[in-house]
């Protein structure tokens, strides 16, 4: 039996690579790249997520991929911002044009004040880019039937919210979650609503195989800290997983035994 | 002169301007632009790096100059 130094989860496998840390991070939002650079390495991960967007003339691009280590990270395009199928599919291919080969985060959204995902276009999308070729990691709401239609489509992960993106309320629904991790046989990804880092822990005792999150790091008052803090988290939560929980009761049952007591 | 628009701004350019000849403009006008982290597409469809040249711009074309960006 391995001792606990030496114990640390399995690698992920996904889309024939295979992964040490089970937690991808996004790169936007963070206050400038030495902080993102820091808050990566002090992360662990080794997929990053990154948007493809308009050359922007005046103000110059955000240098992201001046700060990325392409040795160390494999670099998750996402199709973040677009509300039809079509656009999202015209942004993976882009992606691959821009070299990042043909994994793609696919995001069909649906409704810009929630940021909920739209399930129609984010399944036609899925549908047309697995056909040309593509790697889909699928975005999607917490519905245990749309994760199946997507896993049917040919998404090689499917990912649910765990709340909606950016909000930092956590995992909303772990009886969705619980029924998706149960029905999927391909990796089931947490990805977004991550606030902080009991976030991951919980998602990943219900048994998600990882955890995708961006505002819950880059959005933290010390944002390195947060990103240590997630790593420990995901380590914690896959342990407590594989570990088997005590049920959960009404009444007390004590620790210490109950023979014996002084005065019996 | 033929007006194209570039990401959502229009643009009048001389006749048989190619997709390399608008890129060209783009760098000497001193915006930032970097071509090696750039993909074009035009009226929807990918124009690969490769070939910018053979490609003439028309009028009315929908043209988007793309890169990466951080993002979640």
């Amino acid at each position: 039996m391995r001792t606990p130094e030496t114990l640390t989860p399995d690698p992920l496998s996904i889309g024939g690579r295979t992964f040490r840390s089970r937690l991808f991070v996004g790169t936007g939002k963070y206050k400038d790249p030495e902080t993102m650079v820091a808050a990566l390495d002090a992360s662990g991960c080794e997929v990053v997520t990154v948007a493809i967007r308009r050359v922007d003339w005046k103000s110059g691009d955000d240098p992201v991929m001046g700060h990325l280590d392409r040795e160390r990270y494999t670099i998750l395009p996402n199709t973040a911002g677009c509300f039809e199928a079509d656009d999202a599919v015209r942004v993976a291919r882009l992606s691959r044009e821009l070299g990042l080969g043909d994994w793609v985060k696919l995001e069909v959204l649906g409704d810009r004040r929630t940021l909920l995902p739209d399930p129609v276009g984010t399944l036609e999308a899925c549908r047309t880019l697995v056909g040309e070729g593509f790697t889909v990691l699928a975005y999607t709401s917490d519905d245990p039937v749309m994760a199946l239609r997507l896993q049917e489509a040919g998404a090689t992960s499917v990912m649910p919210a765990g709340s909606p993106i950016g909000s930092g309320q956590g995992v909303l629904n772990p009886n969705n979650l619980r029924i998706i991790l149960e029905t999927l046989e391909v990796p089931v990804i947490i990805d977004a609503g991550v606030g902080t880092a009991s976030d991951v822990a919980i998602a990943m005792e219900l048994g998600a195989e990882g955890v995708l999150l961006n505002t819950g790091i880059a959005g933290a008052d010390d944002p390195v800290r947060m990103a240590h803090a997630m790593r420990h988290a995901l380590e914690a939560g896959y342990f407590a997983h594989r570990a088997g929980r005590i049920p959960r009761r009404l009444y007390a049952t004590a620790s210490s035994p109950t023979r014996g007591v002084l005065g019996e | 002169m033929p007006t194209i628009r570039v990401n959502g701004e229009n643009r009048e350019i001389p006749e048989g301007t190619t997709v390399e000849g608008l890129v060209s403009t783009l760098e000497s006008e001193g915006l930032a632009l970097d071509r090696r982290a750039i993909a074009v597409e035009v009226n929807r469809d990918i124009v690969p790096r490769s070939t910018y040249a053979a490609h003439p711009l028309e009028d009315a074309d929908l043209v988007e100059i793309m890169t990466i960006v951080g993002g979640g």
